[in-house]
């Protein structure tokens, strides 16, 4: 039962990278839209685009730690306790983006709407980059078992945590823009599609190379997720790669919504094979799935939670998704007289 | 260079336990702010969103889109504080987690989930109020109230295991190694605990709301909308307050009956005995004497079990070791949160009795300026007395963060760096707060300007087509 329980938590940090990580990174190209002018359009695409769902995608985030505290208390306590540098950065960094994404929303003057946009699009960047630092401590076994903390500072400043951090950056970033090109194409902007489209492009091909490079670090510096990619993980490995070719292929033709699929499709089988890797280790090479388990009363009590989750809050989630799509959650409430007086962000 | 980073994390060698407590009560006090908010508001939306569907009412029309967008900037404050707290549980009590986890983390499996449903039909009502039709519209606002009242079900559950720890077996090593869940989740705190935090929840987030509409009409703001909006927040939190003293009444006597240690710190009682007077205010010195305050004879051992009356014995402090019980400076923070709580609470239920008299004898609610001045006060008055409660529940449990299982001293993590986290979190928790006042109050200044809406941007109104939409896009001036 607990390698089920393993799939459902990687199943969630997908879901978090592909519909979570979206959002962060409509966060980084918000933060390079330029000045208040010029970034104005494709800010706009972007409030409009994550508005009505990144709170929901929020919350994979939590599911994530629930699934790993209740059903892995050991690996949980392991990665806080060795980890706490980037994790405290990361908490603060949620707090940011959330609190001044909803402010910027509500908030008038550009003074305030540039100061909360700012903040929002920083943290942003420094988030993901958190995650992807605290994935690369993990899987190049710095995080040890058993009650004893890591190191502090190396367990998160080393190639392999530096290349993953950047690595998600340039994955979010990527899968963004090619949401936001199928946004635009709904938004009937036909300039903003092609400012994604190029943005996408370019991503993808930084994302790219940075794989390629983050393949270089963890032959030497993470062997065992290496070698678990050239096996466990290598159909994965190989879906990335084929989807991710036929999302370029696609973005090149103008085609946004099979690239949208596809693209998704690339970031999941990315972030499950790293999964696949490094399995049977939660901790590679100190601490098994199955050792950390909790007793089975507990991984039944979080299956039954899962079914039950799959049950309510997946339709509920596919609701949000649907009517978010078919446009008829087109803004916060009404244009109240007092935001046209003022004249308040365009939405 | 990270040898040097590493001398720097070794050079701010400091005791991290009383940094992690602090940091954590200190999160804890914010979000529990937040909290009544996401768990009551919703109902109050949907009240006034009945009213104006049901009686075509504008002015509760223009409350509920308003309170709607109000409550998104809470909700986004409160899930953010909330997510805070789970990194928390690791970051500030990793032995904690690894110990327990399996047993505490499982009414958590079920905050998650319903948190989740909270998390999408907020967005769905919240943007939803032009394009879906009205009733439609209402009832995604239901979900949201439901999966209030559980979530917030779930989480005291996980609460009151720490109070009650149950439903586990442990070996010989002292590791969990068989977990009944049904038993963790309903564990004997449970049920009374829930209900009075669920009641708390119903009891802040109205008479907050209400207190707001107090002081505009206090400045003279007596139009029919303000009115509205007290009246529908006031009247929740008046028929939650009674309901409240009475689950708070039967709390205290399980703690009695449970948790004897606290309930001497709440009665402040330095020796078993019967016959034990409730005193108000008082100090317990370190040699275990109490002095001052006013005692009321016989009363706490009266209440404790009315059945044996004063005869009733009170385990006192001396009962417990000194390192199972709290200490004399705790059982002093303890008592007075006790005595605030329920002398606060006694006000705002002398508060609701007023507002209920007025509607029996005139069919309306009271017009004396001292009404409305007490009414305005409630809001913040109704924190402190939440605030206060969770005091003496969590510091009356001391020192254990499991109840004579664990203790916080050896739950704590030992990094002796977090007191820098602590400080970021203070700094960055007093702007978050700071700035989430000055946004509801930049809108709701923004609203009064404003007045209303105008006939063609109605809710549920016919500018919901899109040409319309693009017609009114183009009027706004371009910035």
């Amino acid at each position: 039962m607990s390698t089920t329980i393993a799939v459902i938590l990687m199943l969630a940090v997908v879901a978090y990278a592909v519909f979570g990580g979206a959002d962060f990174g409509a966060g980084f190209w918000d933060l390079i839209a330029g000045g208040p002018e010029g970034g104005s359009r494709p800010r706009g695409v972007i409030e409009r685009a994550i508005g009505p769902v990144w709170e929901a995608n929020h919350v994979w985030l939590i599911f994530i730690f629930v699934i790993l505290w209740t059903s892995f208390p050991e690996a949980y306590a392991s990665i806080t306790l060795t980890l706490y540098v980037p994790l405290a950065i990361a908490a603060l960094g949620i707090v940011f983006r959330g609190a001044s994404f909803a402010f910027r929303k509500v908030v008038v003057t550009t003074r305030y709407q540039r100061m909360f946009g700012g903040l929002f699009a920083i943290s942003s960047v420094l988030v993901p980059y958190c995650m992807g630092a605290i994935v690369g401590g993990v899987a190049s076994g710095e995080v040890p078992a058993g009650g004893e903390a890591g190191d502090p500072v190396d367990s998160w400043i080393n190639p392999t945590s530096i290349i993953s951090g950047v690595l998600a950056i340039a994955v979010i970033a990527y899968l963004s823009a090619v949401y936001l090109v199928w946004d635009a194409r709904h938004q009937g902007d036909a300039e903003m599609v092609e400012y994604f489209r190029r943005r996408a492009l370019i991503a993808a091909i930084v994302v790219a190379v940075l794989a390629v490079v983050g393949l270089i670090v963890l032959h030497s510096e993470a062997s065992y997720v290496f070698d678990g990619l050239k096996t466990r993980g290598l159909a994965l490995v190989i879906a990335t790669v084929v989807c991710g070719a036929g999302a370029l292929f696609l973005l090149v033709r103008g085609a946004p919504r099979g690239a949208r699929l596809l693209g998704m499709l690339a970031v999941a089988s990315l972030v499950a094979s790293w999964g696949a890797a490094q399995w049977p280790y939660l901790l590679p090479e100190s601490l098994t799935v199955s050792d950390a388990a909790a007793p089975s009363g507990t991984l039944q009590a979080v299956l039954v939670a899962v079914v039950a989750a799959v049950v309510i809050v997946l339709p509920g989630f596919g609701l949000l998704f649907l009517l978010h799509q078919r446009d008829l959650l087109p803004e916060e409430g009404v244009e109240d007289v007092a935001d046209q007086a003022s004249g308040s962000l365009p939405s | 260079m990270s040898a040097t980073l590493t001398e720097l994390v070794a050079i701010s060698d400091v005791n991290p336990v009383p940094w992690a407590r602090g940091q954590m009560a200190f999160t804890l006090a914010f979000h529990i702010i937040l909290v009544p908010l996401g768990v009551s508001w919703a109902f109050m939306t949907l009240i006034a969103n009945y009213r104006a569907i049901k009686h075509d009412d504008r002015d509760a029309l223009v409350l509920a889109q308003r309170w709607s967008k109000y409550m998104a900037v809470t909700f986004a404050v409160g899930a953010v504080t909330g997510t805070v707290l789970s990194f928390e549980f690791g970051l500030l009590w990793p032995k904690f987690m690894g110990q327990w986890g399996a047993a505490f983390g499982v009414p958590f499996a079920f905050e998650g989930l319903f948190f989740f449903t909270e998390a999408i039909f907020v967005s769905i009502y919240l943007f939803g109020w032009r394009r879906l039709k009205p009733w439609t519209h209402f009832w995604t606002g239901v979900p949201i109230v439901l999966a209030g009242l559980f979530g917030a079900a779930s989480v005291v559950a996980a609460n009151a295991w720490m109070n009650s720890p149950q439903g586990f077996t442990l070996d010989s090593n002292g590791n969990v190694v068989d977990v009944n869940p049904v038993e963790v989740i309903f564990n004997d705190a449970m049920p009374l605990q829930a209900l009075h935090m669920i009641l708390a929840a119903y009891v802040v987030g109205p008479f907050l709301v209400a207190s707001v509409y107090a002081a505009g009409m206090l400045r003279g703001r007596t139009d029919r909308y303000h009115r509205l909006g007290f009246i529908i927040a006031f009247s929740v939190g008046a028929v939650a307050i009674p309901i409240q003293l009475g689950v708070g009444d039967t709390l205290a006597r399980w703690v009695y009956n449970n948790q004897p240690a606290k309930f001497a710190a709440i009665e402040m009682v330095p020796k078993t005995s019967d016959d034990v007077p409730e005193r108000l205010l008082g100090h317990i010195n370190n040699q275990g004497e109490v002095s001052g305050g006013i005692p009321i004879p016989g009363l706490a051992s009266w209440l404790s079990d009315p059945s044996t009356g004063k005869s009733t014995t009170v385990q006192g402090l001396d009962a417990f070791p000194a390192d199972g019980r709290p200490t004399y400076g705790e059982v002093n923070v303890v008592h007075l949160a006790w005595d605030v709580m329920i002398g606060l609470g006694t006000l705002l239920f002398l508060l609701a009795v007023w507002y209920a008299i007025s509607w029996v004898f005139r069919r309306r609610m009271p017009q004396s300026k001292w009404f409305l001045r007490a009414a305005a006060c409630s809001g913040v008055l109704a924190i402190i007395t939440m605030e206060a409660g969770w005091v003496v529940t969590e510091v009356g449990r001391q020192p254990w963060i499991v109840y004579n299982r664990m203790r916080v001293e050896d739950a704590a993590t030992g990094n002796s760096g977090i007191w820098v986290m602590t400080v970021a979190v203070v700094a960055l928790y007093l702007a978050l707060g700071i700035a989430t006042i000055v946004v509801l109050r930049g809108m709701s200044r923004r609203y009064r300007r404003a007045g209303g809406f105008t006939d063609h941007d109605t809710p549920y109104g016919p500018s919901a087509s899109p040409g319309d939409t693009a017609a009114e896009a183009e009027e706004e001036p371009v910035r």
